[in-house]
């Protein structure tokens, strides 16, 4: 069967977005990024590259960050996805995206969903005992979450305008907050 | 309230993913996807192209290339600036340079119009191209003009034999790569058809460039365009004009009747999009063994694409930095079959003050100076080629109290002298200096009965704080809180401005606003009670459905002071590299800048700006180049896994102080321009620490480890 | 991105009988596979949803070895407290890999099949006998500076991009494949990957039909284990050298030695010629040299790569001089 000169069979999905499950139709090619935004219309999650090498697109599946860009629609039916939508509104700010705001933690605000999703779920890796690439010693379960773990473990979020300073000073003020 | 370290007015709708960007609106309704197919040669024609089965594929509505798209105007070249001229797209089967669109296939969705693409038959045939800059450089030429309508070449005094005399001598050659701007909000543009008029969703930096080009491409009245842009995703310099994907969906949505959304791949942006030139920069200083610079001269060649001629003004930063008697600037041009060149974030300041500093580095090693002590030594008290005095200059302060905050003086006085563990650790710092900009803007203010304020420009807020800095001026001189003013930008039917570039937006729009503000509470205080009442009571008691006045500044051109005096911000930055002893991985450990730039409208939007400029710098030491194949003509490194920006793990301590002040020769408020400031000599502070690190001097831009690697100590026990 | 049809696998079996067709391809993370589907450097016609399978535990082994399920997560492996302890430079190569975000989603299978990431095989425009055999090779006498040193050929010179496999490869890893009629067998990760020669498109052993289930590491080596990867950026780039290396002492002479590479080759790269020039050797810098010029002798540079060369050799120094520290 030449696929190219076919219309290729559309599938009918369930995704549970931000608690709210929605019926799609979609080309099996849809990313999720994509559903997100051209059929969703959940605009927030941004796309900067399409392809796993900025960030813009990161949202949480299942309480874990992934760059929506580089996954299908169709292969997470029954998955939790949460967005920046889904995690505060202007009237009821995530304490994150508060804190991005007070430090300023961005300035164009094309990367800010993503890198407000990534916060989120990295605070939860460190929470679990992860290591990153700067512990000194993987074997260790206690994370001391200083300037330098969060700048390694935020590095798959890129921003252009180069708000780092502020967006690590914004995450440690959550951090530090939740730990009082 | 002006001057006040406020957080943004639309941080809350940023935050949450709230703000619109150009291909975000949804307004309009279900749009068509179009996709851009671009040419797989560098230089030659078309010579068959087959889009049946494309057409055929499912859900396509439209395959556009040069057989059936409509005519369009051609650029004018009498229009000063190349942002507003016209882009025709897909008018003839000749391909001047890789990646140029050769068709357009809109489709019911993303995945149908891509896929489809990929389904057009084309055939080419091939002409030989110019590709390689470094063997083509004896084919340059002296362009008429630089960026900025500035002078290619200027001569003071007798810089040969000044040269010639002067006790010691840097003579060096500094190569600088490709760069793009690459804003994380890839171009794009959603074109809507409403009858014959279109609206435009487009992430643009200016409204009036994207309006003009659109009509001047298309050949319509500009009034039957409106531009729709209130959040733009980022720009340095890429979207000071539109490009081939705002036209084309102009194009496609005009004949399809329907909103047509196009946005840019990112590796179409390596095509698609302005690039900054590669250069090749010669740098002589002669000085006396006291310091003081006795000849110094910066001339600088670059590519240009040969039908569209940019010339980034690369060296004129050197005409108003250090004194010396004798002294020479010049700008050749080698034409290249690339996409043109277009502004880059600090245009010409960002490859030229790499060299000159770099320069000035290397004669401060040769004289065994502290590098702070050689530039005070040539601090020019007149602009050392046209005599005119500076206003406001205060390099000097910038570079002291970088010091002081730095701790400078514990800069290790011999290179590759100090270790830390395992990293080679070196200090260094540059002076920065950006000419500042004035062009024509307009703002409209109105307060209404209800206590209320609109402020309305085309301005645009590209991440710099334009409407926080609105907000601010408004609610200061209206006398209302920052929550009572409502700030509407972005839009063609608002009175026109110069938009965001060049480092002039805030200044300008700030302005034009304050001014509009003049008028409305002269308007309204002719009619007050008594001078103690609320100009929102003078409102609601006269003017019950509101009173609005415009304010305005004008171009530079016919401001008295930018020709009495030379306009400029400072700076100066200090950085601290490690290099790693074994691997030369080089790792920023630490950076300061200092700025004085006039009145800071918002010192934290400013001090953001200053450091993400900053982070451009450190960017181009290290990091940033576009590849070109010399084979093909193609930029071969274009996503970015390998076109390399900084990730958050390269920017450790790195801050931003600013020296408050006001330039009254500026404009009212006292305020310059800081978008370019801070990347102007950040690269070369980098650089310098990498010297003052290891002893090893790089003078071809970026400093991979490979280029460190060879001086390196041997291996140790 | 060309059309597909979609299918979720109920089972492994299930999942292999639908590999019969031609084009198909299993998905399991993603992230590679989607990557360069949107380029049409992949094609497939059919693709075989495997990231629900049962494949996602790590068990331990009765040796004392743990077996990681291919669809483990590389974040699940990374911070998982056996390999942690037992395997930490499993741990050390795998967070030194990628983003957060891609570690969380992309598996074990899936890393041990990522391609390249050669510009030119990623163009689908220039020649590239990986992608198009036949085509010819455009890194050769173009843009090179990340290219292999060790192991390439005429035809390609295109390097592995995994950090994960180059710990595998000195952790004497078995990789468990299943295939047609439950065929289950095990290949060595030295034995799983092939050369470029004169076919780079073909590069593992594994069959047209054939699953990766899981990942066997045996019992850990002694030693102390560690690995040190070389590249541009601080964080989220690929390697330019990498080095994977477990050493044991025993009153500073080297007992056991395993040296691995990352970055210089077009498979993860054991060396056993270091290997051999360290065991039996004091732990000094003079024998690290030694090793480093066995661990390089045949390696070619092909312009813009040479220095990765001067880079293998010192970035192995100074890793075993970290790993062999005595105390």
């Amino acid at each position: 069967m030449q696929l190219v000169d076919v219309d290729i069979a559309k599938h009918t999905i369930e995704l549970k977005v931000n608690g709210r499950p929605s019926n799609l139709v979609l080309d099996p090619r849809t990313s999720l990024l994509d559903a997100l935004r051209e059929h969703l219309h959940l605009t927030g999650t941004k796309k900067g590259c399409d392809h796993g090498q900025c960030g813009a697109c990161t949202v949480l599946l299942n309480g874990r960050r992934i760059n929506s860009c580089l996954t299908l629609a169709v292969m997470h039916e029954g998955d939790e996805i949460v967005t920046v939508e889904g995690l505060g509104s202007p009237q009821a700010l995530h304490p994150l995206q508060a804190a991005f705001v007070e430090r300023d933690g961005f300035q164009c605000g094309y990367c800010t969903s993503g890198q407000i999703c990534s916060a989120v779920g990295m605070l939860a890796e460190v929470k679990a005992g992860w290591p990153s690439h700067v512990t000194a010693d993987v074997a260790s379960q206690q994370i001391e979450l200083t300037a330098e773990e969060i700048r390694e473990r935020m590095s798959g979020n890129i921003c252009r305008c180069a708000a780092y300073p502020n967006i690590v000073a914004a995450i440690r003020d959550v951090a530090e907050g939740a730990r009082r | 309230m002006i001057g006040q370290a406020i957080s943004r007015v639309d941080g809350p709708f940023k935050v949450t993913g709230q703000a619109t960007y150009a291909h975000e609106h949804w307004e309009a309704g279900q749009p068509l996807y179009g996709f851009i197919l671009g040419a797989t040669i560098g230089r030659g024609r078309i010579t068959l192209i087959d889009a049946s089965r494309a057409e055929h594929s499912p859900g396509v509505r439209k395959v556009m290339t040069y057989r059936n798209a409509p005519a369009q105007g051609a650029p004018d070249e009498s229009i000063p600036s190349l942002y507003w001229r016209a882009q025709p797209v897909l008018t003839n089967p000749e391909i001047r340079h890789y990646g140029e669109p050769v068709a357009l296939v809109v489709a019911g969705t993303f995945e149908q119009a891509r896929a489809a693409a990929s389904l057009i038959d084309i055939e080419y045939a091939v002409e030989p191209g110019n590709y390689d800059f470094a063997t083509r450089q004896d084919q340059s030429y002296v362009p008429k003009v630089v960026n900025g309508r500035m002078e290619a070449e200027t001569s003071v005094g007798d810089f040969d034999s000044g040269f010639n005399s002067a006790a010691v001598k840097v003579d060096q050659r500094y190569t600088t790569p490709y760069q793009f701007s690459h804003p994380m909000e890839p171009n794009a543009c959603l074109a809507v058809p409403r009858g014959d008029d279109l609206i435009l969703y487009v992430s643009a930096q200016i409204v009036d460039s994207a309006r003009a080009s659109v009509a001047n491409t298309l050949r319509i009245d500009p009034e039957r365009i409106l531009v729709v842009t209130p959040y733009v995703g980022g720009g340095f310099g890429s979207k000071l004009g539109i490009h081939s994907e705002t036209i084309l969906a102009a194009l496609a949505a005009r004949q399809l009747n329907e909103p047509v959304k196009v946005v840019l791949t990112r590796q179409q942006i390596f095509h698609l999009m302005g690039l900054r030139p590669t250069t090749s920069q010669r740098v002589r200083l002669g000085a006396g063994k006291d310091g003081r610079l006795v000849a110094i001269a910066h001339e600088v060649n670059m590519y240009t694409s040969p039908h569209e001629e940019y010339a980034e003004q690369t060296a004129a930063t050197t005409r108003a930095l250090y004194a010396a008697p004798n002294r020479w600037t010049s700008h050749r041009l080698t034409p290249l079959d690339l996409p043109r060149g277009e502004d880059v974030r600090a245009p010409g300041e960002a490859p030229g003050l790499l060299a000159v500093e770099s320069a000035m580095d290397e004669l401060a090693y040769a004289l065994a100076m502290d590098p702070i002590e050689l530039r005070i030594r040539n601090e020019p008290k007149v602009h050392p080629e046209t005599g005119i005095p500076f206003s406001d200059r205060r390099l000097v302060e910038c570079m002291r109290e970088g010091a002081r905050r730095f701790g400078w003086d514990q800069r290790p006085a011999q290179p590759a002298s100090l270790r830390k563990g395992r990293w080679l650790v070196g200090y260094g710092m540059a002076a920065a200096i950006r000419m500042h900009f004035q062009g024509p803007a307009k703002a409209r203010v109105r307060m209404c009965p209800d206590g209320t304020a609109v402020v309305q420009s085309d301005m645009t807020d590209i991440g710099g704080g334009t409407y926080t800095i609105l907000a601010q001026v408004a609610a200061e001189r209206l006398g209302l809180p920052i929550d009572r003013v409502r700030v509407e930008i972005g839009r063609s039917d608002f009175p026109v401005s110069w938009g965001s570039g060049g480092s002039w937006g805030a200044a300008n729009s700030s302005t034009a606003v304050y001014r509009a503000c003049e008028a409305l509470r002269e308007k309204l205080l002719a009619s007050a009670r008594d001078k103690s009442e609320a100009l929102s009571e003078i409102v609601a008691r006269n003017h019950p459905e509101g009173l609005e006045a415009e304010g305005e500044i004008v171009s530079m051109e016919k401001d008295p002071n930018y020709r009495a005096y030379s306009l400029n911000t400072y700076g100066a930055h200090f950085a601290e590299v490690g290099v790693d002893v074994d691997t030369a991985e080089i790792r920023l450990r630490r950076m300061l800048g200092v700025f004085a730039a006039g009145r800071f409208l918002n010192p934290k939007t400013a001090r953001s700006q200053l450091i993400g400029g900053m982070t451009f710098g450190v960017s181009y030491a290290l990091h940033e180049q576009a590849v070109v194949d010399t084979r093909s003509g193609a930029f071969v490194n274009r996503d970015l896994a390998e076109y390399l920006v900084p990730v958050h793990a390269d920017i450790p301590e790195l801050d931003a102080v600013l020296l408050d002040g006001f330039d009254d020769k500026a404009n009212v408020l006292g305020v310059k321009g800081i978008g370019e400031l801070g990347v102007c000599g950040s690269a070369a502070a980098v650089t310098n620490a990498v010297f003052n690190a290891t002893g090893v001097r790089v003078r071809d831009f970026p400093i991979t480890l490979e280029k460190v690697l060879p001086g390196l100590p041997l291996m140790e026990a | 991105m060309r059309p597909f049809i979609y299918e979720r696998a109920t089972d492994a079996r299930a999942a292999i009988a639908a590999m019969s067709t031609a084009g198909a391809k299993f998905i399991s993370g993603g992230t590679n596979l989607l990557d360069l589907m949107k380029l049409e450097i992949e094609q497939p016609t059919h693709l075989v949803d495997i990231s629900r399978l049962a494949f996602k535990d790590i068990e331990e082994l009765p040796d004392g070895g743990l077996r990681i399920g291919a669809q483990a997560s590389n974040s699940d492996t990374a911070a998982d407290r056996r390999v942690r302890t037992r395997y930490p430079l499993l741990s050390q190569a795998l967070v030194a890999g990628a983003s957060g975000q891609l570690r969380n989603k992309a598996s074990v299978g899936g890393n041990l099949l990522q391609r390249t990431r050669c510009p030119y095989f990623y163009d689908t425009a220039s020649a590239c006998n990986k992608r198009n055999p036949g085509s010819g090779c455009s890194a050769i006498g173009g843009l090179n500076r990340s290219h292999a040193i060790l192991g390439g050929s005429d035809a390609c010179i295109a390097t592995h991009p995994s950090d994960m496999a180059v710990a595998m490869t000195v952790l004497d890893a078995q990789i468990e494949l299943l295939g047609a009629n439950q065929a289950a067998r095990r290949v060595a990760i030295a034995d799983f990957y092939r050369l470029p020669g004169d076919t780079p498109h073909i590069e593992t052993v594994l069959g047209p039909n054939e699953m990766i289930t899981g990942v066997v590491l045996p019992p850990p080596p002694p030693g102390r284990q560690v690995y040190r990867k070389v590249r541009d950026r601080a964080s989220y780039a690929f390697a330019l050298v990498s080095v994977a290396a477990i050493v044991a002492t025993d009153g500073g002479t080297i007992t056991s030695a395993r040296v691995g590479f990352g970055g210089v080759a077009p498979k993860p790269w054991r060396s056993v010629e270091a290997e051999a020039a360290l065991m039996g050797r004091p732990a000094t810098m003079a024998t690290y040299r030694d090793a480093a010029e066995a661990a390089m002798t045949h390696a070619i540079g092909r312009g813009q790569n040479d220095f990765k060369i001067e880079l293998a050799k010192r970035t192995l120094c100074r890793t075993l001089a970290q790993v062999a520290q005595v105390g």
